[in-house]
Formats: C-alpha cells, structure tokens, sequence
C-alpha cells in the first residue's frame, strides 16, 4: 500500500482513521466466515430440503415433496415426539435440580471454590467421552448400577437399561441430565451472588419466612438470568445428538431417536441428503420458538424492574 | 431452631445444616462424581477382573496399565490427540484474532448499525451444529476439503466466533473511553490504541474466550464425526467411539482409558484457569 512518501501514508492515515472505514475492514475476517459458513449454510440447508439430492448427486427442486413424506412417516413423527419428551422433561429436571444445587452452593461452606470447580466438571469433559462410560455403566450385562440394586436385594435379575424403550429413555435423559445440571448451577450460583444480602435482611425483618424470601426475593431477581440459562439448556438438549449416538443409536425400537439423530441417519449414513436436511428445517420453527419464548420471558422481567420497556 | 432464617446461616443450628446442606451436596457430588472414578477404575482392570462375576466392581485388585500401553502402541489413538489438539489450537487463534477486531469494531468504533452487528453476533450463537452440518458437508465437499483436518479447521470458527466476539464485547464495554480519548489526543491511531490499551485490559477476557473455545473445539463431535472418515484424520471422540468399538465385543478398559485420556487436556487446563473458564460461561450467559 505504502509504496511512496509521506503523502500516501497521511491518506493512508485517515482512512485507518475512518471508523465506518475501519469498522469494515475489521469486521471482514469474522463476516467472511459467518456469512459464508454460518449464513450459507443456513440458507442451503433450507433449499436442501426442498430438494431429492443424495450425496454425489445436487438433486432436483421437487417442492414440498419431502416435508409430505416426513407427515407420513412414523419414525418421523416419533422421533419429532421422542424429541418434544426428551427436552421437556430433562429441562425441568435440569432446572429443578440445577436451582437446587445452586442455592446449596450460595451457602456459607468451607472449599466453596474447589467445590465450585468439581461440580462443573461434567460439563467440561467431552460429553462423548462422558457418554461411553455411561454406555458402560448401563451395559446389560456388567452394569455396575445393577450389581449394586442386585446385592442391596432391590431387584433380581440385571436391568437391560438401553434395550427396553422406556427405560432407554429414561436412562439418556438421566445421562443428559447429569451433564446438564452443572452448567445450570454454576451460571444460576452467579445469578444469585448478585443479590444483595441486605434484601434478605430486609425480609427477615419483615418476618418473611425462609420460602417466602425465596419466592419474593431470590425467584424475582433471577429470573432474567433464568430465562437466558434455560433458553441455551433448551436449545442445547433439543438439538443433542452426541449422547444419543453413544448410547443408543436411536433404538431400542427407534424409541430414542431424536430428529437430529434421524436426520444424521437419513442424511448422512444414509446418503439421502436432502430428507436430512428437510428434517434438519423442521426443527427449525421449534428453535425459533423456544428462543421467542424466552426473549419475551426476559422483556417482561426487565420491565418490572424498572428499566425499559421497549 | 430459632425464628431466624437461612440467609443468615450462622444462626442455624449444626443438625439442620446437616440434613438441609451436607447430606444433599454430598449426594449432588457423589453423583456427579462417580463416572469420573468409574472410567478410571475400569481404565485400570484387567480384563479378567472386567469380566469376573465375583469381587468388589468398585475396586481394583491387580491395576494394570495394559489398556493404555494398547491404545498408545496399538491404535492411531496418539494420531487422533493430535489432530484435536492442533485443529482445536489452530481454530481457537483463527476465531480469537476475528472476535477480537469484530468485538471491538461493534463495541468501540460504534460505526452505523453496529447495535444490530450486536444483535445478529448473539443470533448466530443460537444457531445450533445439529442444523448445520448436512449443509456444511455439501459445501466442504465441494471445496475439496472433505476428510481433511482443514474441513475442521474452518468449520470450527463458525460456532467460535460468534461466541467470543459476544463474551469480548462485555468486556470491552466495561473500560473506560477516556483511555482511548487519551489516546486519540496524543496522536495514536486506532490500530495502537486497540493493540496497546485495549488488548493488555482485556487480558482475562481473552483467556476466558480461548479456554472456553479450546474446549468447545476439542469436545465437538458431529462435525468432525460427518466431515472426516479417514481414521489418521479423526479427532479423539470420534475416533475413539468410531474405532475402539469393534463388533460386540467391547474393549471396556481401551474404552475407558481412551475416555480418560481424551478428557484430561481439557480438565488440566480447566484446573488451572477455573475462574476464567467460570467467567466466561457466566459472562457469556449473564449479558
């Protein structure tokens, strides 16, 4: 650029000077990757869909007609269900158990930090590698958890936990929950280290009783934070996909299959990628929603405490 | 018990504490704890003791360390740590060095619409690998980089990014602009004032965003599991639940051992940087 005198380089001075100029050239590395890899993508995956390519072959436009095969289709359906039951019911329990566990935190407790460190360990490991040793802790045969109900004379014969479809769901939703509980208790422990001690002194003078401080003051002040840690614990469980491939494939009987499972299978193993991505777009309306509902969830919060209501 | 409360803990009585506190933390980390020392308990059995019907399966009588001297001599397993480690170095500086311009451009140049650049950075964190990767194999296909570790390389950012330019943009609202003001007057340009003030405050936030992006891009799974099929090329989580798995007959301890190996990078360096792995979770989160 700079190739002669001072002249060039005071222009080049104030055009670095420029911020709209700047701000572009900065934003250049993150907006070629974004809007190529991110953005296109997207967009692709939506016109996939509404194509019959396979891989190795670009496909041809045919409309609707993989979305109409995908209502016709019962392990379509099952998995959109399979997926609908999978994320609501980790989700509450995340919650419940992740708010408990904060609060059991917030107390005064001596090695808070290092306590505060392991419990997060879950969610740092890498969730297949995690996913294996439950894998191997719900093994048929050599189970662990089944040796240990075995001897303490619960049950009498081993627990087949992947092989039967209901207890296949709830062992990957027990699985999911275990990895998930730790990064709602650390963010909501957050959350509540915000809030001033001198609320709850406020209530105990009041004579509020230990629930109704937790109902009137701790609930009200962490909302906004649980409205957003809920919004990512929603996303994350209903676009999972890691565990499910460890565990179980999707079987027994296809009774854990998610969509996105189903359309890693279709899509990819399978080779039909256009199916894939039709069901890939599908999912994408209960995205949309589950992030509307929270961000609206978070408006609200903010209005009654006082900021702005935009 | 007193009429007191539990905001003010120092007044319960000690039985209390016990059965409201102790007893459901211990139970809370027992839980979580106990894969942790399962993998490592398996990791170190011998096969006869794996399989025997008898005996404690909570201890191990005769360690050994044969399972990790297999997957080390035996298996591309090295191979495998070090594609995840150099395509996860490498995708971490790569984004970093984006969000570090794109987070600053959006929240200090504060040039036309960067309110909505905001915006959009936080909407493209929401979009989910799960959508995306049936799309990105057609692309990296037909860029001829499928199957390589490059496919990953660029992939990677794509989830990055958007993440750390969102936790570095918190952190580059909280110093103050009268620093910058300083400097504008004293004749620096913007790219000085950026490399010279900016960057040495924001030292903790750029740890925090390299850790958290360097776990990310070690744990990911599903891009790595659909671009590469070449066992030299797979990364740990793939390669061990794509390759250590053969028929069925699991290699319980291989497995285990595998699991713990490829967990323990992360887990070091999360050790070490606790507070900026925490502060960036929640930073990420809070905003």
């Amino acid at each position: 650029m700079a190739e002669s005198g001072s002249a060039a380089q005071g222009h080049r001075g104030r055009l670095l000077d420029n911020r709209e100029f700047l701000g572009a050239l900065f934003l250049l590395p993150a907006a070629i990757l974004l809007l190529g890899l991110l953005a296109y993508p997207l967009g692709l995956g939506v016109w996939l869909g509404f194509t019959d390519a396979k891989v190795g072959s670009s496909g041809q436009w045919i409309g609707l007609e993989n979305f109409e095969f995908l209502v016709g289709d019962s392990v379509f359906l099952l998995s959109a269900w399979n997926t609908f039951i999978y994320t609501f019911t980790a989700s509450v329990i995340k919650f419940a158990l992740g708010l408990w566990l904060a609060l059991l935190l917030n107390e005064r407790l001596p090695f808070k930090a290092a306590l505060r460190a392991v419990v997060l360990l879950p969610f740092i490991v890498p969730t297949v590698l995690s996913a294996i040793a439950f894998w191997w802790l719900y093994d048929a045969q050599f189970s662990v958890l089944s040796w240990t109900l075995v001897r303490l004379g619960l049950i009498d014969h081993y627990i087949d936990f992947l092989g039967n479809p209901l207890l296949a769901r709830c062992s990957v939703i027990v699985a999911n929950v275990w990895r998930g509980v730790p990064f709602i208790a650390i963010s909501l422990l957050a959350g509540l280290q915000t809030i001033a001690p001198s609320l709850y002194e406020a209530a105990a003078i009041d004579g509020a009783t230990a629930l109704q401080k937790f109902r009137h003051v701790t609930l009200p002040l962490l909302s906004p934070i649980i409205a957003v840690v809920m919004t990512f614990s929603v996303l994350f469980t209903f676009t999972d996909f890691q565990l499910i491939w460890v565990l179980t494939h999707g079987g027994p009987l296809n009774a854990t299959h998610l969509m996105t499972t189903l359309s890693y299978q279709r899509g990819i193993s399978g080779g039909a990628l256009g199916e894939g991505a039709a069901i890939s777009t599908a999912m994408i309306p209960f995205l949309l929603l589950a992030v509307l509902f929270s961000y609206f969830g978070l408006q609200r919060r903010r209005w009654q405490q006082g900021g702005a209501d935009r | 018990m007193s009429a007191t409360d539990d905001g003010m803990s120092y007044l319960q009585s000690l039985p209390r504490r016990v059965v409201t506190l102790y007893v459901p933390l211990a139970v809370f980390l027992i839980v979580l704890l106990f894969p942790f020392y399962w993998m490592v308990i398996t990791s170190l059995k011998p096969d006869a003791e794996l399989l025997a019907a008898d005996g404690n399966p909570f201890w191990v009588v005769a360690p050994t360390l044969a399972h990790f001297r297999k997957l080390l001599f035996d298996t591309a397993y090295p191979r495998w740590m070090w594609n995840t480690l150099q395509v996860s170095v490498i995708s971490t500086f790569l984004s970093l060095a984006a969000s570090v311009l794109a987070a600053y451009a959006i929240e200090r140049l504060r040039m036309r619409g960067s309110r909505t650049l905001g915006i959009c950075v936080f909407l493209a964190y929401l979009v989910p690998p799960s959508i995306l990767f049936i799309p990105l194999a057609a692309i990296t296909f037909q860029l001829g980089i499928f199957d390589t570790r490059f496919a990953l390389i660029v992939t990677y950012p794509t989830f990055l990014i958007p993440f750390c330019t969102w936790l570095l943009m918190g952190y580059f609202r909280s110093i103050p602009f009268e620093l910058e003001e300083c400097a504008l007057i004293d004749g620096a340009s913007r790219w000085q004032i950026l490399v010279k003030i900016i960057l040495p405050l924001a030292v903790p936030g750029l740890i925090s965003a390299g850790i958290f992006a360097f776990t990310l891009s070690w744990n990911e799974f599903l891009y790595a599991l659909t671009f590469i099929s070449a066992s030299e090329n797979k990364t740990v989580p793939v390669g061990v639940i794509t390759e250590l798995v053969e028929g069925d007959v699991y290699h319980w301890g291989a497995l285990m051992a595998g699991a713990l190996m490829g967990s323990l990078p992360v887990a070091v360096l999360y050790a070490f940087f606790v507070e900026h792995y925490v502060a960036g979770m929640t930073g990420a989160v809070k905003e």
